[in-house]
């Protein structure tokens, strides 16, 4: 990539426009970080990161920080992980790096491009539990009023925090993660809270745990 | 969640152009100079709008009726009283009546890849009977605007938005395939919204998955993700392939075999749009319903069983393309205490498109 370190590239998805932000240039395997529901990608390489050997990339995603903002919502986890597959896809491959929201999502992108995910791991942040794992009512909501149209998106709130993931979904991604030819341990667990889709993905192979997200990006980083 | 639609779209319907990248192409044909041929037009216009207007409320731009001056008719087949636009969040929802502005409301809700214009027939019916019927094009459907996100939450906001600008009562519902589904779920999360519920055909049980394995099946969910997401990457170009009134009646009638060509060229008339180089579904070609995501069929049915208001399930006992593939049998352990199923033999997807006159003396005999 002929970028330079705070520079913000724009990706199309369709109707939306995407922020890829770099935050260190380099060779090598890009580490790609994806942020929690409400945030925006940080401007500086976070703490945890520091010693990845690469480039550092950092996406926004739809409806947040310096990504456009769709009118009247429709959100959902897997247009998130379209998202993360066109950043993927400029890049050429990325380990992930998930906070959040951005964890789930960083999941389901090792399981829908293993040949493109170097490795995928997962941490706390906002949105990480998500919805209901069985069907849930959903109440009537009069308008988002002042908020919309700015990120973060108040519909991206609202929609994706009540998204569901049953456990066997999030299982189906795990066994995906294995079938790339990065298929020793593509995932790494380093969440404290442990939602109904982690617990479940912990007993995927595949899925290590146990590490610490700084440990677990080494790993990936010496392959 | 994926707007889980189940049926799919008649692919052939929509053209990508992808001899080079998506984002390459889109940055070259935005700063080059407008071409000249209806093509061309039409796909710089488009991808103009993408590049420089992305979160526009009126993406797509396509709002006039065509003038109905020498195309098909249909026998029974009235245009509403009324339309004009509701606007819900930024998308601007197509929104239409029959009857009289004074008569209780009654809310017709289409399914999948159709719009309101589908009931016709049925909406007047209705009308003469004494109701003042309101329908609206959902999302990306015929005339209302194609938006970046589609999902069933956003359908649901979008239906509640229409239904509130006519009344904050409670009032009949009657809704087909897609659009059934949806107001189940609407039923269950606001009963206050909904005094009485018909379902045409809109009551999913299952997965259409082959009996496979395990593993065979996690393989095909690979091939459905992969298939989406690289769709994805191209639809920014994507657009509905352009044909003759008849070719598109045709290319409909693959997903509707049961229904007469008289009424499928009727439906281009409405649910298509003319341009220089031919006639264009209305639909938005970004639109991908099927697929992937974590939504189950049989959610519906857990919804369905829950419900308070009384409830008439209408299903025909022919499977089509852009059916659920639910059986009668399938359904009787849902039906909820104040509901009950008709199975109309000999009848397709669209019950009420095939038998409009039993099917709207059904119906309103139970309205009344």
């Amino acid at each position: 990539m002929s970028t330079t370190a705070g520079t913000t590239q724009q990706l199309v998805h369709n109707k939306v426009s995407l922020a890829l932000h770099t935050l260190r240039v380099g060779s090598g395997t890009p580490l790609l970080l994806l942020h929690g529901l409400g945030e925006h990608s940080p401007s500086t390489v976070p703490e945890v990161a520091t010693r990845w050997p690469g480039p550092i990339y950092a996406l926004d995603f739809t409806g947040h920080g310096q990504s456009s903002v769709p009118a009247g919502g429709g959100y959902s986890c897997e247009i998130l992980l379209a998202d993360v597959d066109v950043a993927l896809r400029h890049l050429g491959g990325a380990c992930l790096l998930g906070r959040g929201i951005g964890a789930y999502i960083a999941l389901l992108a090792a399981g829908a491009r293993p040949e493109l995910v170097h490795g995928a791991v997962l941490t706390d942040g906002p949105g990480l539990a998500g919805g209901a794992t069985h069907i849930s009512a959903v109440t009537e909501i009069a308008t988002v009023g002042d908020r919309s149209g700015h990120t973060p998106d108040p519909w991206a709130l609202i929609e994706l925090s009540r998204d569901a993931r049953p456990a066997n979904y999030a299982s189906t991604f795990a066994r995906l993660s294995v079938t790339g030819p990065n298929n020793i341990d593509p995932i790494a667990v380093c969440c404290v809270v442990r939602p109904p889709w982690i617990e479940a993905i912990n007993e995927e192979p595949g899925v290590i745990t146990g590490l610490s997200a700084q440990e677990a990006l080494e790993s990936y980083a010496a392959r | 969640m994926l707007d889980p639609g189940i049926v799919r779209t008649d692919d052939d319907d929509v053209v990508v152009d992808d001899d080079e990248p998506p984002s390459k192409k889109l940055e070259t044909i935005a700063k080059a100079p407008k071409p000249n041929t209806p093509h061309s037009k039409y796909l710089w216009s488009r991808v103009r709008k993408n590049i420089t207007n992305h979160t526009t409320r009126h993406f797509g731009g396509r709002r006039v009726i065509q003038p109905m001056t020498n195309l098909p008719s249909f026998p029974g087949a009235q245009r509403p009283a009324r339309s004009y636009r509701t606007d819900a969040d930024g998308v601007s929802i197509a929104t239409y009546e029959w009857g009289n502005e004074s008569d209780p409301p009654l809310f017709l809700v289409h399914g999948g890849s159709d719009f309101a214009g589908t009931y016709d027939v049925f909406a007047p019916i209705m009308a003469a009977a004494g109701y003042r019927v309101i329908s609206w094009d959902h999302r990306g459907h015929g005339d209302s605007d194609h938006t970046a996100l589609y999902g069933w939450d956003a359908d649901i906001r979008d239906a509640l938005t229409v239904m509130s600008s006519i009344t904050n009562k409670a009032a009949p519902v009657v809704a087909h395939s897609k659009g059934g589904a949806l107001m189940l779920q609407l039923a269950d999360a606001s009963p206050y919204r909904i005094s009485k519920l018909v379902n045409i055909d809109g009551m999913p049980s299952k997965r259409r998955m082959p009996d496979a394995p395990d593993h065979d099946q996690t393989r095909m969910m690979a091939g459905e993700i992969t298939g989406w997401l690289d769709f994805r990457h191209e639809a920014a170009l994507a657009y509905r392939k352009p044909g003759s009134l008849h070719d598109l009646a045709m290319r409909r009638g693959k997903m509707n075999p049961r229904l007469p060509i008289e009424w499928l060229e009727y439906l281009v008339t409405i649910g298509a749009r003319q341009d220089d180089d031919g006639w264009r579904w209305k639909l938005d070609p970004t639109m991908r319903f099927g697929g992937f995501g974590p939504w189950r069929p049989e959610w519906t049915l857990l919804r369905m069983i829950a419900l308070g208001m009384p409830f008439l399930g209408l299903i025909g006992t022919i499977d089509e393309p852009m059916g659920w593939g639910t059986r009668p049998r399938d359904l009787v352990p849902w039906i909820p205490r104040n509901g009950r199923l008709e199975a109309i033999h000999d009848v397709g997807h669209f019950v009420h498109i095939e038998k409009p006159n039993e099917v709207s003396t059904m119906i309103l005999e139970f309205l009344s």
